[in-house]
């Protein structure tokens, strides 16, 4: 009686442990996570960058997928955001340096109107294309609260990697690279 | 087997079981660290007359309307058609050349002596272009009791991130 009483108690030990070892296993190594409704984590699931449809600054249609195929690097910023300042021209220095292996840098501006925009782009020489960003488009991207905000967009379409702030050439420029020798 | 084999077999399981539980708590313990980092960020010593912390601002939402502070926001319209503080109010970027009229016709009649808490939100807090300028502004009409919301990085990580409260919306 008392083996058997034993016998029942360790198989229920076991059982528990064998469910809290799976447990622990499945929430510290989550196959994917959820981010703005888009699954990150795992490399096959990275999140396909949202479409967007503007015109740009010269009244030409913007649309990302026309540039299906490249790399994107899409920038939101301002005209009078400081950070923005000082990360547009290594992004200038970027377009310039790899265009012809398939980088296309977008801006997105956050200003109010399209003028101040005009002035701030010939001013500092921007050589991609810039549209006025909208509130739809930011919260496609998961919102867009705070700049600069860029995100780095493979050649299949797909979100690589959200830079908050103004990232260094040195943090962006081996991404891009990587990202351009990839098919 | 034997009882005392059961025994061991229960002993190496619940030495198994209390690993686990010690990784499980450590990754916890790491979380809540990271939140506590997060929910702790204080206004710098030099700022602390001028400036409140999301934590505090958070309380006083708590608080009876009449009694909280007004909330102006001087950031982008973009930004805070997103996101914003409830209650809130949109006036325009304190940098630009609108805010001064528009700040000023909010609070005409605004007694002096009123807690207004000011924000943007827009870029980390050293280089933002915003909230100095119309803190400046309403200083210069006489308004005593004016805050500005110290927010270390951007609106998005310091308070939406944070699950502090926000509404949408122009």
């Amino acid at each position: 009686m008392l083996k058997s009483y034993r016998a029942m108690g360790a198989l229920t030990v076991i059982l528990l442990s064998i469910g809290l070892v799976f447990g622990i296993y499945t929430v510290r190594h989550p196959r994917s996570r959820s981010q703005g409704g888009k699954l990150i984590g795992a490399s096959e699931a990275l999140p396909i960058a949202p479409e967007f449809s503007l015109t740009d600054l010269n009244g030409q249609p913007l649309k990302l997928s026309s540039f299906h195929g490249k790399v994107v690097l899409i920038d939101y910023w301002a005209t009078w955001c400081a950070p923005c300042k000082i990360e547009i021209p290594r992004l200038i220095v970027l377009q310039n340096k790899y265009k012809t292996q398939g980088l296309q840098v977008i801006g997105l501006s956050m200003d109010d109107g399209p003028e101040p925009v005009r002035i701030f782009a010939r001013e500092l020489g921007i050589n991609y294309p810039i549209a006025l960003g909208n509130v739809k488009v930011a919260e496609a991207y998961g919102g867009v609260l705070g700049l600069p905000i860029a995100f780095l967009i493979d050649r299949r379409g797909r979100i690589s990697r959200k830079l908050v702030g103004d990232a260094e050439m040195q943090s962006i420029e081996p991404d891009v690279q990587k990202l351009l020798r990839q098919p | 087997m034997k009882p005392s084999s059961w025994f061991r077999a229960l002993l190496h399981l619940s030495s198994i079981t209390a690993v686990a539980l010690a990784m499980t708590t450590a990754g916890q313990a790491q979380v809540v660290t990271h939140a506590m980092n997060q929910a702790t960020v204080a206004v710098p010593v030099g700022e602390r007359d001028t400036a409140i912390s999301p934590e505090e601002l958070v309380k006083l939402l708590q608080i009876p309307k009449g009694d909280q502070p007004i909330i102006l926001n001087v950031g982008p319209r973009l930004l805070y058609a997103q996101a914003h503080i409830p209650g809130a109010e949109y006036i325009a970027p304190g940098s630009s050349s609108a805010s001064n009229e528009m700040l000023k016709k909010r609070v005409q009649a605004v007694p002096h002596g009123r807690s207004i808490v000011l924000y943007c939100g827009c870029c980390p807090w050293s280089r933002c272009p915003n909230i100095h300028p119309a803190y400046g502004e309403l200083r210069s009409m006489g308004f005593t009791k004016v805050k500005m919301l110290y927010i270390a990085n951007n609106f998005g990580a310091d308070w939406v991130d944070k699950g502090y409260p926000t509404a949408k919306g122009k």
